[in-house]
């Protein structure tokens, strides 16, 4: 089986977020770069399925930055074959994005069997790629997956929806299976799998390269910036009871017109 | 040529081994602490993902580590519990004077199965009444026909109770001072081991520390490692190369006490301001980085020294020296810095402070280091 993974490079969750000047994106200098954990799971379970499936390779696929290839690194490390990165600016939208990992895959020369991803980026939290990734190469896709099994041509996939329920589904190879925290528990890059990372392929392909021009943006990021700090809570003393009456009457007020709750 | 920057690969191997250590060791730290118990199935995944016995060549199935990858898996680990460090330690402790000093056969009698399957080692130099004098150690190696007979007492013991194989240093022969220690290796289970109860311990207790007994051990004439009478100058090459890991988990526990202090203040708020934001606070915030970094850097040279082929003897000596007293007292300070609350075993600060007085101790006194530093000035002149 030919099994691709499609890894984005985030900020650690633990990092200190800054917007840039012209609050077009953040600043990623000083950023330490994380696989987003949701892609780990994406990652383990190409390798489990790749265990399962003798002959399988797992490729893995990122667009982004080049200046820290963290994610695919680590992807190498934890075992997979070797590894795609699409030259581009980290805050490409989710439509760009789809379509140079598209791109990637067709360019790789393999045609994939299985395509994985996570259900979303921890940091701009779109849920989009492995839907239009699906949807651009017309295969079918499931995404939120928790539960995965495998019978020769067809998977048969668990997908949680709100309220906890499962969803069961039938999908016929090959699909695109966006994977979320549960799925199975990604293993560590073992100090072998470490060394040897660093002698497994690493193709680099340019925006052009995998057919994506400034005509597929969708999305213009244009302010950038932190949430706002939330003003401390109001207290408001009611133990002497003949004021009680007047708080109460004040709180309500506030309720209403300044926290808009009531 | 001047550069501060880790290699990629060892970057990798200081993230892994610290996400390891974030998810593995440090939820299970305090509860092991407590019950002063080995925490095996930690070892065993560590020993899994390659992150045990560092020191073994790759010809002897060893992961091939230079010096300065092991001290970062050493500082990594002692962020979240030096103590489980102590015993990981151990191992390369016990199983490096056989990678200095053995011959080929000895290294894949003894190297080997350390690779194949997870295994405990310990290293005996320490007896009742012979600590900073190692020199004057009292068990001895008696030669009778084609062995030897052990006979004596160690004292503080990692790994004792557990060890497959053991290290001992012993003397052929008091009168000979130096040249009469010899190392050699025990298997477990060899007659005449005795193995006693765990020492109860202010800190480091998820690693286990004993005395141990010998008595009328058989010791094979194939068993002593780098011939009669180098046990000394094998013990002196040991510990060049061990006093950097042991600096290292220092400076691993002195930043995780740091680390947990810069929140605290931040969070905390008195005479209506963060911790953080009292002057006080902050020059000891600041005298805490600074130390920490001037561990860090002096450990990283020491390994690097000898990744070179260079001598470091009294570099390692200057690290292990001061990453420990400087890990000592950026604990003391980050328990000031929680107040009452850094004395409370709810939080992680005590435990560090507790751990962090052992490194001031064993491998080596802060005083023995000090010593060591002193005879090399002294030599240069
Ligand atoms: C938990 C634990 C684990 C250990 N693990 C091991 C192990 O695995 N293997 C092993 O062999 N040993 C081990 N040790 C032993 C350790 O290395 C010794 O405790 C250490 O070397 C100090 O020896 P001592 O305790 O006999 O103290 P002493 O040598 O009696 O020293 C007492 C004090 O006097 C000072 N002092 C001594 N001589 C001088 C001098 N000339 N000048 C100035 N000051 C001096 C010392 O610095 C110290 O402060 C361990 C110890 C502990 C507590």
């Amino acid at each position: 089986m030919k099994i691709f993974v499609c890894v984005k490079q985030v900020p650690d969750t633990e990092t200190k977020i800054t917007p840039k000047g012209d609050g077009t994106f953040i600043e990623t200098n000083s950023i330490k770069w994380i696989m987003n954990p949701y892609d780990e799971f994406a990652v383990e379970q190409a390798l489990l399925v790749k265990a399962a499936n003798a002959g399988s390779t797992v490729t893995v696929v990122r667009v982004g930055g080049v200046k820290d290839t963290e994610a695919l690194r680590t992807a190498l490390a934890m075992g997979a074959d070797d590894s795609i990165l699409v030259e581009a600016e980290d805050n490409l939208d989710s439509y760009m994005t789809a379509k140079a990992l598209k791109g990637a895959i067709e360019k790789s020369g393999n045609s994939p069997d299985l395509i994985l991803a996570g259900k979303q980026a921890i940091d701009d939290d779109c849920s989009q790629v492995p839907q239009l990734l699906a949807q651009m190469m017309n295969l079918p896709s499931v995404s939120v997956v928790v539960g995965f099994e495998q019978n020769g041509d067809t998977l048969t996939l668990k997908r949680e929806v709100e309220g906890g329920a499962i969803e069961v589904y039938e999908v016929n190879k090959p699909c695109v299976v966006a994977c979320n925290k549960g799925l199975n528990t990604p293993r560590y890059a073992s100090l072998p799998g470490i060394m040897k990372a660093k002698r497994k392929p690493l193709e680099k392909y340019s925006l052009a390269d995998v057919g994506v021009t400034a005509e597929d943006q969708r999305l213009k990021y244009s302010e950038f910036k932190l949430p706002e700090e939330k003003p401390p809570g109001k207290k408001f003393d009611a133990l002497e009871e003949d004021k009680q009456a007047s708080i109460v009457k004040e709180v309500v007020g506030l309720l209403r017109t300044e926290a808009k709750v009531i | 040529m001047l550069n501060f920057e880790l290699s990629q690969e060892q970057l990798e191997i200081y993230n892994e081994a610290l996400k390891f250590s974030k998810n593995e060791i440090a939820p299970k730290a305090s509860e092991f602490d407590e019950k002063a118990e080995m925490p095996f199935e930690i070892f065993k995944k560590a020993w899994e993902l390659g992150f045990y016995n560092t020191c073994i060549p790759t010809e002897f199935g060893g992961s091939g580590l230079t010096t300065l990858d092991s001290v970062l898996i050493s500082e990594a680990f002692a962020y979240s519990c030096m103590g489980m460090n102590t015993s990981i330690m151990a191992n390369d402790l016990a199983l490096l004077p056989i990678v200095i000093g053995g011959s080929e056969e000895q290294k894949k009698k003894y190297l080997t199965p350390f690779t194949e399957e997870f295994k405990v080692a310990s290293f005996c130099l320490t007896e009742p009444e012979s600590g900073s004098d190692a020199a004057s150690i009292k068990t001895t190696l008696k030669e009778k026909d084609d062995h030897f007979l052990l006979n004596g007492n160690k004292m503080w013991i990692t790994n004792a109770g557990y060890a497959d194989l053991y290290v001992v240093y012993a003397t052929v022969d008091p009168q000979l001072g130096h040249s009469g220690i010899t190392a050699c290796v025990l298997e477990k289970g060899a007659e005449g081991i005795e193995v006693g109860l765990p020492e109860k311990k202010m800190g480091h207790c998820s690693s286990d520390t004993r005395a141990l007994t010998f008595n009328n051990v058989k010791v094979p004439k194939e068993n002593i490692i780098g011939g009669v009478g180098q046990g000394w100058k094998l013990a002196m090459k040991t510990l060049d190369h061990s006093r950097p890991l042991v600096a290292s988990s220092a400076v691993g526990g002195a930043q995780a006490a740091f680390d947990h202090a810069l929140k605290y203040a931040n969070e905390r708020k008195q005479f209506g301001k963060p911790l953080a934001k009292h002057q006080a606070i902050q020059f000891m915030l600041a005298d805490m980085g600074i130390k920490v970094e001037n561990a860090r850097n002096l450990v990283h040279k020491a390994a690097w020294l000898l990744d070179q082929g260079k001598r470091n003897t009294k570099i390692a000596s200057f690290a292990k020296a001061y990453s420990a007293d400087i890990c000592m007292e950026v604990a003391t300070d980050a328990v000031q810095i929680y107040g009452g609350y850094g004395y409370s075993k709810e939080y992680p600060v005590e435990k560090i402070m507790r751990d962090a007085k052992l490194i001031q101790i064993y491998e080596g006194t802060s005083q023995i280091q000090k010593l060591v530093i002193a005879r090399e000035l002294n030599s240069s002149i």
